[in-house]
């Protein structure tokens, strides 16, 4: 790069005044990093007055990203006021009515989020164990050695896919299904993933549908621990109106998706940028469980959390208004220097490296936080038995969106040991 | 200097003496005993610190107050009864020397 381009970099050059962090290409790029550098040093809490989402504040720094968490009283996640993200959910058509416990406020929050969290509780996931291991080990003994093989979808869908299939026990070779219903909830027809509302609608209904069938069987079942059968068989959801349970149902779906999904990549990748990190991993495997909450802060697989002001307030010295939405930058708060040691260096082995901002705080904290830690050691473990390297062989190709942090492509090879 | 016990599900017993002013989380964070996380710092954010306070030591702690941010989060741990604490919410006094903490099972 020449002095020329450096001066123009545009994070540096930008007025404040002008400076609109939503722009998807920045996070497709991967430059959106220097932008919320600045936002950090210069204007921690920042008003954009115009934008393809209207205007909006965003929140850069770890303390005042927590301060906007715990109190739900102020910041509100309800879907009929925008909901959880930038782009603000849409009512009517897009709908289907579906309603999902991650964008409401206490108290229906809560009595929902109690209903279902049982299911993803340690205990449960304990039984489960042994089940996805086998299924991980599967998928990746049959991969080709030495060949360049996308790992995105030879391997973080595939393994997520099958996680969520093993969850619900979903019928094996229909589990594709999963995925595809999970792009189709968050899908809008500008994304290219369906073509219109109609198409989205009808593919949801069809998944209600399946998941009616699968409801039903497993109600004339004896208890298992699949998470359709102990809702079905729990006293606090059996009863619960079908649209509401199958609202919780693609929660755990669309939540536990992408965000897994682009941790495994995010993994690789990171390794592979940090040789030194990998060579660490390699001489001791011991460290998988503390190298997957820095992956996970490192990948940050939800860039932000959207709330909306329900009352006049203050945040970092900033007057925020009733009715202003507040955006919570997760992948900023993550590279605070005033919180975190060395924010942009990847250690595995990080003393404090569960303390990030990547699955929330509060009470919308991650509800599959376990679920996704769980998985992502279990997949490291078995990766590491049967490969010296998964070694990263061209350009990652990355998602277009300013929400999901994320890869389309990542050429790799594969080392036997 | 005030002990904290905390007892394992598995009944295996860690002795910590702190400062008075230690919240029970630091407590147990510093000395590396298993089973609490306190992924948010001790901030009553992430309900990672969860205990069960002995039922003979519940007069001195107290409940979580009701309706607080504590109890909101409580509600969601996985084997909350009413003997249950965030430990980042029980600062240690001398009053409290010999406090007997339960950790859930599973919590990690
Ligand atoms: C690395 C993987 C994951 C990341 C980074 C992640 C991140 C998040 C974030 C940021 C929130 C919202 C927090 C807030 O609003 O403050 C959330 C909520 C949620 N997540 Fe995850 N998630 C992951 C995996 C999963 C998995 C595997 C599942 C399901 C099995 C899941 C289910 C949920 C649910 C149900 C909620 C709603 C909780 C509520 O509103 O009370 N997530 N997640
Ligand atoms: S340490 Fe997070 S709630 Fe206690």
């Amino acid at each position: 790069m020449t002095t020329d381009t450096l001066a123009r970099d545009p994070a540096s050059t930008v007025p404040l005044s002008q400076m609109d962090v939503s722009d998807p290409k920045l996070f497709q790029s991967d430059t959106i990093g220097s932008y919320f550098a600045r936002l950090r040093r210069e204007d921690p809490v920042h008003y954009c007055p115009e934008s393809a989402y209207g205007p909006y504040w965003s929140v850069t720094k770890f303390n005042d990203i927590m301060q906007v968490e715990v109190n739900h009283q102020t910041f509100s996640s309800e879907a009929k006021l925008g909901g959880i993200a930038l782009q603000d959910m849409q009512g009517g058509e897009a709908s289907l009515e579906l309603e999902m416990f991650i964008a409401m406020d206490p108290p229906k929050h809560d009595a929902q989020r109690k209903a279902v969290s049982p299911v993803v509780a340690p205990s449960n996931l304990a039984l489960l164990e042994p089940i996805i291991r086998e299924r991980a080990g599967f998928i990746l003994d049959s991969l080709p050695i030495g060949e360049e093989i996308d790992w995105v979808d030879r391997v973080s869908i595939e393994l997520t896919t099958m996680t969520l299939a093993t969850l619900f026990d979903f019928p094996w070779e229909e589990r594709r299904k999963l995925t595809r219903w999970s792009d189709v909830t968050t899908a809008t027809p500008e994304t290219g993933v369906v073509s219109s509302f109609e198409q989205r609608r009808e593919e949801l209904l069809e998944c209600a549908q399946y998941f009616k069938d699968l409801w039903d069987k497993r109600a004339n079942e004896p208890p298992k621990p699949d998470l359709i059968s102990m809702m079905v068989h729990s006293p606090a959801t059996r009863d619960m109106p079908y649209l509401e349970f199958l609202g919780n149902l693609l929660l755990l779906i669309v939540g536990g998706n992408d965000t897994t999904r682009n941790s495994i990549s995010g993994g690789v990748l990171a390794l592979n940028q940090n040789p030194a990190e990998y060579r660490k991993l390699m001489a001791d495997p011991g460290l998988i469980p503390k190298m997957i909450p820095e992956i996970i802060r490192w990948q940050t697989p939800l860039t932000h959390m959207r709330r909306t002001a329900l009352m006049d307030a203050e945040i970092g010295g900033r007057k925020i208004r009733k009715g202003d939405k507040v955006v919570m930058w997760y992948l900023s708060g993550n590279r605070d220097d005033e919180v975190i040691d060395r924010p942009n260096e990847f250690i595995i082995d990080r003393p404090n490296s569960r303390h990030h901002l990547s699955f929330g705080f509060g009470v919308h904290r991650c509800m599959g936080n376990r679920v996704a830690e769980l998985q992502l050691r279990i997949i490291w473990e078995e990766i590491l038995k049967r490969f010296s390297k998964v070694e990263v062989v061209g350009a990652p190709e990355r998602t277009l969106s300013n929400f999901i942090r994320g890869f389309t492509y990542l050429p790799v090879k594969l080392h036997p040991h | 200097m005030p002990t904290i016990i905390f007892i394992e599900p598995d009944g295996a017993e860690y002795p910590i003496a702190v400062k008075s002013g230690t919240t029970a989380r630091d407590a147990a964070v510093n000395n590396g005993v298993p089973g609490i996380d306190g992924d948010c710092g001790g901030e009553c954010a992430c309900a990672t610190c969860h205990v069960h306070v002995d039922a003979a030591w519940m007069a001195r702690t107290g409940m979580a107050e009701p309706g607080g941010m504590e109890a909101n989060l409580l509600q969601f741990a996985e084997g909350s009864t009413e003997n249950s604490r965030l430990a980042c919410q029980i600062t240690m006094t001398d009053d409290l020397d010999g406090l007997m903490l339960r950790i859930p099972d599973g919590q990690h």
